[in-house]
């Protein structure tokens, strides 16, 4: 593990791209093949099966240091991450193990249905056995989360350089559901018919929020205009007579979306479509919560296919007859799609994207003005040449949402933050008036304000804290925030009996006093 | 102790002796202060008179005024005030600094200030007093903190310079000037290059060299030096960010910080290296010089005081928890 731990060392101590790439390349030159597919994986989110629960891995820290666990778990709160805090917490030894990353990924996951006993002294001759960084190391191996800023682009381009091959061809070759137990270093990244995997999706196109004036793009003939819907991102892949739906986070959702396998009767093949999936219902688009009800099943009931049935709103396509058509502009793929559709038998679960007329800027405001009405979060705008690129790329493709909603809000709670941020309360509960003069917490959110802000936030809660619970703190309710978000739904589940969609602090309403704040009155007048 | 009243006490101005009508580190203006250490949140302006250890002297006059009325004195040497023993004992935290010693009818309070264990090779090292009550700060009263010998954090320190040169990129330091900086200026490989000082460490220096408590040769960062590719520059932390820093292109920037244990702490701080140095106790060190006292009562401040008394009172201790008034919780800014 000891290449790993110079790998991670170095990327952490860094936030300049071209030296993570360099640290990257000159670990890939040294490392062994399974030690480097298990660091692509991990660095993608690709962790083993959990085998040891946090809590027990708490106890036997708090146990093995000698300090009672009330202590552990204050520090943990303080420290912010549960691996550091047992790689310090315990005492400090010399020993460092040889063992492999692989090696070390296989003895943990080998710990699966093993008993308590057999787990603990495993994880005990283990922490041991390593030291300081490794120790660190490892506990992430059991916890997950390595951020250590490599994205995929980034990870691309380290293989790319270190193979002598093309960034967009390892980002394709990366894409999907693999695992280190399930192909090789050689099937995933040099063998010759990789495109051929009949599952494997394309990297997603990803577009960048418009910035300043839509004038600027220039003239408006060359951009093509569609609605955003506010669904899941997926790619729907039909070749040789199997369909695979992809969510944008490279899950692979047949299960929870079984009705995409009705496309099989599709007299086409050897095609893949890019779109948003919503929920259809009764003609008319359903909530992002209706879709919340579909997402992460591995089984959905009947009674919920049918009242909740998904359709896939299509706005590109990446291959057709079997052929990569991304390097054609969008013009013309938008033309194939469109062919498509025209012609023959659709089947029900899929529908094509419309394309907004426009003559001006003008009519292109007024159509994202009136996109609320739509159910929609704004418009997207595509230029007519651009290929389908991979990942997130700015000129192509950009979103041009609504402006959100906003309501002024009173915090109540306030937690710790995680990571860089555990020194800060940045966590916050927010709650609105109602009728009977009740302060009634109706949302949490944890960003958009500046770490300046961040601190004088927290100088107040520290000062003015009436309760305890953990990491959370209950505050005299004194500061208002202005909160924007992107939706509001009835829910049964909340206090409140609202939900909102990607609630977030917009600024801090420092000339404003709590009984200022909005009430729910207000909140649900925008239902 | 049931009627008895503390000898320390802690109340608006600072730590009280209500016999000898005298203030320890008080944070507001008093008739008599005794001063722990020349740090800005224990030494403060405004006081009519000062004591303090005779190293100590100089840092204030220099930091709160040249015309105060302070008087220094010898570690040891005792000193009575309305009946109440006063002494001075090292406390191994930066030149000067002190434990103070109170002595009233048989009962003995001992007032550390700050403190490490660890011996930097600058200042006389921290002696345990044996005492019935301890006032103790926490700093790093978590059991995270633990520390390795300063040499070898030096050593990291000796080669990232080497490293750094070797790239031609300038080596930055951020470091307090007052203690951190003279830890590092004493320690270092000094053969590996030149060390340049922003301004605020030169001027401590100069003060300290005068009084014949330090001396180390350092070159002050000036607009004549074309070339810093080989050199290591110190700095406090206001330096690193502002315009002073931007003529050392290709600058490695590290900063010496006990909180540089953290990982968290050091991804908030967007340095490229962080080298864990303090001129505190850590976790270790706090629990060894709480128990070398033989004291029974102990008052904890500033810091990780609440987790840190509820720990020491499972240990047995009759252990509280005091705030005061210019520390918060953890606060980053606060180890100095």
């Amino acid at each position: 593990m000891k290449d790993f731990t110079t790998l991670f060392l170095a990327l952490d101590s860094t936030t300049k791209t071209t030296a993570k790439v360099n640290a990257l390349v000159s670990y890939f030159t040294k490392a062994r093949e399974s030690d480097i597919l298990w660091t692509i994986a991990l660095f993608s989110h690709k962790r083993p099966k959990r085998t040891v629960n946090t809590r027990l891995l708490r106890e036997w820290a708090a146990e093995l240091s000698g300090i009672p666990l009330w202590l552990f778990e204050e520090t943990y709160h303080i420290a912010g991450d549960l691996a550091e805090t047992i790689a310090l917490i315990i005492p400090v030894n010399s020993e460092d193990s040889r063992k492999s990353l692989t090696q070390w990924i296989q003895e943990i996951k080998s710990l699966a249905k093993t008993e308590e006993e057999v787990k603990k002294d495993y994880i005990l001759s283990a922490w041991n056995s390593l030291s300081g960084e490794g120790r660190f190391l490892f506990n992430k191996l059991i916890t997950g989360g390595f951020r250590v800023g490599v994205s995929k682009k980034l990870m691309a381009k380290a293989l790319a350089k270190h193979l002598g091959k093309e960034e967009s061809e390892i980002a394709h070759r990366l894409m999907g559901d693999w695992t280190p137990d399930t192909v090789s270093f050689q099937e995933l990244l040099l063998s010759e018919d990789f495109d051929q995997t009949l599952s494997k999706p394309y990297p997603f196109y990803l577009a960048y929020a418009i910035e300043g004036e839509v004038e600027s793009l220039g003239d408006v003939k060359e951009w093509m205009a569609e609605y955003k819907w506010d669904g899941i991102r997926g790619q729907l892949i039909k070749r040789s007579g199997e369909v695979f739906v992809w969510s944008r986070g490279e899950e692979l959702i047949n299960a929870a979306f079984p009705e995409f396998q009705e496309l099989l009767t599709w007299q086409l093949d050897g095609l893949v479509l890019d779109g948003e999936i919503v929920v259809w219902k009764e003609g008319a688009l359903g909530s992002f919560q209706d879709l919340q009800k579909r997402l992460g099943r591995k089984k959905v009931s009947k009674k919920t296919l049918k009242e909740l049935p998904a359709t896939m709103i299509v706005y590109d396509i990446l291959e057709y007859e079997g052929k990569d058509i991304r390097s054609l502009p969008q013009s013309e793929r938008r033309q194939i799609l469109d062919s498509i559709f025209n012609s023959g038998e659709i089947p029900s679960q899929l529908s094509l994207s419309e394309v907004l007329e426009a003559r001006s800027w003008e009519d292109l405001k007024a159509l994202r003005q009136g996109a609320r009405a739509k159910d929609a979060e704004g418009l997207m705008l595509k230029h007519s040449n651009t290929p389908y690129q991979d990942g997130r790329k700015k000129g192509g493709w950009w979103k041009w949402k609504l402006d959100p909603y906003t309501i002024d809000a009173v915090m109540l709670y306030a937690q710790r933050g995680h990571g860089r941020r555990t020194n800060l309360y940045t966590d916050y509960t927010f709650a609105v008036w109602n009728a009977e003069g009740m302060l009634v917490p109706f949302a949490k959110a944890y960003s958009g304000l500046t770490d300046v802000e961040f601190k004088a936030v927290t100088k107040f809660v520290n000062a003015n804290t009436l309760e305890k619970f953990g990491p959370v703190r209950s505050v005299k309710p004194e500061l208002v925030f202005e909160l924007a978000f992107e939706g509001i739904t009835k829910s049964s589940r909340h206090k409140s009996g609202i939900a909102l969609r990607f609630p977030r602090i917009h600024r801090w309403r420092k000339d404003k006093k709590a009984s200022e704040a909005n009430s729910l009155e207000d909140l649900e007048s925008l239902l | 102790m049931a009627a008895h009243k503390d000898l320390l006490t802690f109340n608006k101005n600072g730590i009280y002796c209500s016999v000898a009508g005298v203030y320890i580190d008080p944070w507001r203006k008093v008739d008599k202060a005794l001063i722990t250490h020349g740090h800005s949140d224990h030494a403060r302006s405004g006081s009519k008179s000062y004591i303090c250890h005779k190293d100590t002297l100089p840092i204030i006059r220099h930091r709160i005024g040249k015309s105060i009325e302070a008087r220094g004195i010898q570690y040891g040497e005792v000193f009575t005030i309305n009946g109440v023993r006063f002494s001075f004992h090292p406390a191994g935290h930066i030149i000067g600094s002190s434990q103070i010693r109170v002595e009233y009818k048989g009962e003995v309070w001992v007032a550390s200030g700050d403190y490490k264990i660890q011996d930097d090779g600058v200042c006389t090292p921290f002696e345990p007093i044996e005492c019935h009550a301890f006032i103790t700060e926490s700093t790093f009263g978590l059991p995270i903190y633990s520390w390795k010998p300063i040499r070898e954090t030096i050593g990291e320190m000796n080669t990232w310079w080497e490293a750094n040169k070797s790239l031609g990129k300038p080596s930055i330091i951020s470091a307090y000037s007052l203690g951190k900086a003279q830890n590092i200026l004493h320690n270092i490989d000094k053969t590996i290059g030149p060390i340049y000082c922003h301004g605020a460490i030169i001027a401590m220096n100069k003060v300290l060299q005068e009084a014949g408590l330090f001396d180390c040769d350092i070159l002050p960062v000036t607009d004549d030096v074309k070339n810093y590719g080989n050199a290591l520059v110190l700095t406090p932390g206001s330096g690193i960010n502002g315009p002073w820093a931007k003529r050392f292109k290709q600058a490695s920037i590290g900063v010496a910080s006990g909180w540089m244990n953290l990982r968290g702490a050091r991804r908030r701080r967007g340095v490229d290296k962080g080298f864990v140095l303090s001129d505190h106790a850590d976790w270790d060190g706090l629990n060894a010089a709480i128990k070398a006292t033989g004291a029974t009562k102990v008052v904890v401040t500033h810091g990780y005081q609440d987790i840190f008394t509820r720990w020491l009172c499972e240990q047995g201790y009759d252990a509280v928890s005091e705030k005061t008034l210019f520390e918060g919780e953890g606060s980053e800014n606060a180890e100095h």
